[in-house]
């Protein structure tokens, strides 16, 4: 098959970023500063973890290992995720624009799966973006409510938007892999997919009277797509590995 | 046992007998969720079914119990296959489905034709009076298939099977 290691490369990439976001998302299970809140990260969460088993099956039929052995038997250093996930959850503002960042980001990136000149990807692209209309609403209907509500809703939500906008960049990280994956027609560059990103959410957050701080270069926050992560993740990996690590053997 | 012909019907009539875990009104059919049915030499099956959500937690538990009711059939082998890749949409849910929702208390997906917008998401009528003058509160609800919406008819929310 041509182009195995790059379309590998982006399964990862794809995969490890839901499965890590999809663990941060969880992580408000209990604490969320409402019900609704709590019910809608869990549920997102649900799906993030999902989605990544999809991926990691797809690799499976790649000859990588089987899911479960992907998920929580690798380090750190293996990891394809954007530091941008791996971040702590911090308080709810922070949470909430990740959330923002992230689903949109992922939403474009699923919309131009849908095109990809790999037919499973395609299938797959086609089955998530339907769920993904649903994380898009909510973060936006969120968003724009409270930047909207009042000035203190607006400056907290300004604040994390300015921690957040450097490093939801890292989601599009270049990798030795973008051309080749774009001439192949199975995904387009990171540049072509920031930009539209960029193109969608601009609109969302000046509506929400919110605007992006300027980013420094390099970003400091790239790394994570060639296995530099930060401390967290591997803090993530230990906590999400607790269960299995205990009795690895053990069948559910 | 399993001599005479099985007709597919046949097969899909028992596959009636699986309901979904959490809305225990539905069959797994009427849910749309089995894509192909196979009888193949013998007394084997081959099952494809698509999960509704990518995320579901009762797709593991769905497989099995096709398994045990089919076996329970007299089929000695019975494959289940998850096509994790195929989209569903709520528009694979039968009318007797939509039924069986609104007997459960949830209310059916609104009817969509093709793409799936964001106003479409929004609309519901109310389970309990079929009031359309409700409004959604949380596209997130107790289970991934399931929104919140409030009905200003009964001032009362209730919970709709989101369209997919």
């Amino acid at each position: 098959m041509q182009n195995l290691e790059a379309l590998k490369n982006l399964l990862y990439r794809l995969a490890d970023d839901f499965l890590i976001m999809g663990h941060r998302d969880s992580e408000w299970i209990g604490l969320g500063p409402i019900l609704e809140e709590d019910i809608a990260f869990a549920s997102m969460a649900q799906d993030k973890v999902g989605y990544s088993l999809s991926f990691y099956t797809l690799l499976h039929e790649l000859g990588e290992a089987d899911p479960d052995t992907i998920a929580f038997k690798r380090e750190a250093i293996h990891f394809k995720c954007a530091q941008f996930v791996e971040m702590p959850i911090q308080d709810y503002a922070f949470s909430l624009i990740r959330h923002f960042f992230f689903d949109y980001a992922a939403d474009t990136r699923i919309q131009a799966l849908k095109n990809s000149s790999y037919d499973k990807l395609r299938d797959l692209a086609n089955k998530i973006s339907r769920e993904l209309k649903y994380h898009c609403m909510h973060a936006k209907t969120m968003v724009t409510q409270i930047a909207k509500g009042n000035e203190d809703g607006n400056s907290r939500l300004q604040e994390a938007v300015n921690t957040a906008f450097p490093m939801a960049l890292s989601l599009f990280e270049p990798t030795e892999f973008c051309e080749e994956l774009a001439q192949a027609g199975i995904c387009p560059t990171e540049a072509s997919l920031q930009k539209e990103w960029l193109q969608r959410i601009t609109p969302l957050l000046i509506e929400a009277s919110l605007s992006l701080p300027q980013v420094p270069e390099p970003n400091p926050y790239y790394g994570g797509r060639k296995g530099y992560h930060t401390d967290y993740l591997d803090e993530l990996i230990q906590e999400m590995t607790a269960v299995i690590r205990l009795e690895p053997e053990a069948v559910w | 046992m399993v001599n005479e012909i099985i007709s597919k019907t046949t097969l899909l009539d028992y596959l009636q007998e699986v309901k979904d875990p959490e809305i225990p009104t539905i069959s797994v059919v009427d849910l749309g969720i089995i894509e192909d049915v196979k009888i193949e030499a013998g007394n084997k099956v081959c099952i494809e079914m698509i999960p509704t959500f990518s995320g579901c937690p009762a797709i593991r538990f769905m497989q099995l119990e096709i398994i045990n009711c089919l076996k329970k059939h007299g089929f000695t082998e019975v494959e289940v296959k998850v096509a994790y890749e195929k989209p569903w949409s709520s528009e694979r849910i039968t009318e007797r489905g939509r039924k069986q929702l609104l007997e459960f208390g949830l209310s059916p997906p609104p009817r969509i034709k093709g793409e799936i917008e964001e106003k479409d998401l929004e609309q519901a009528i109310c389970p309990k009076c079929l009031s359309q003058n409700t409004v959604i509160k949380n596209p997130f609800g107790p289970t991934l298939c399931r929104a919140i919406h409030y009905c200003y008819n009964c001032h009362e929310t209730f919970e709709q099977f989101k369209p997919l």
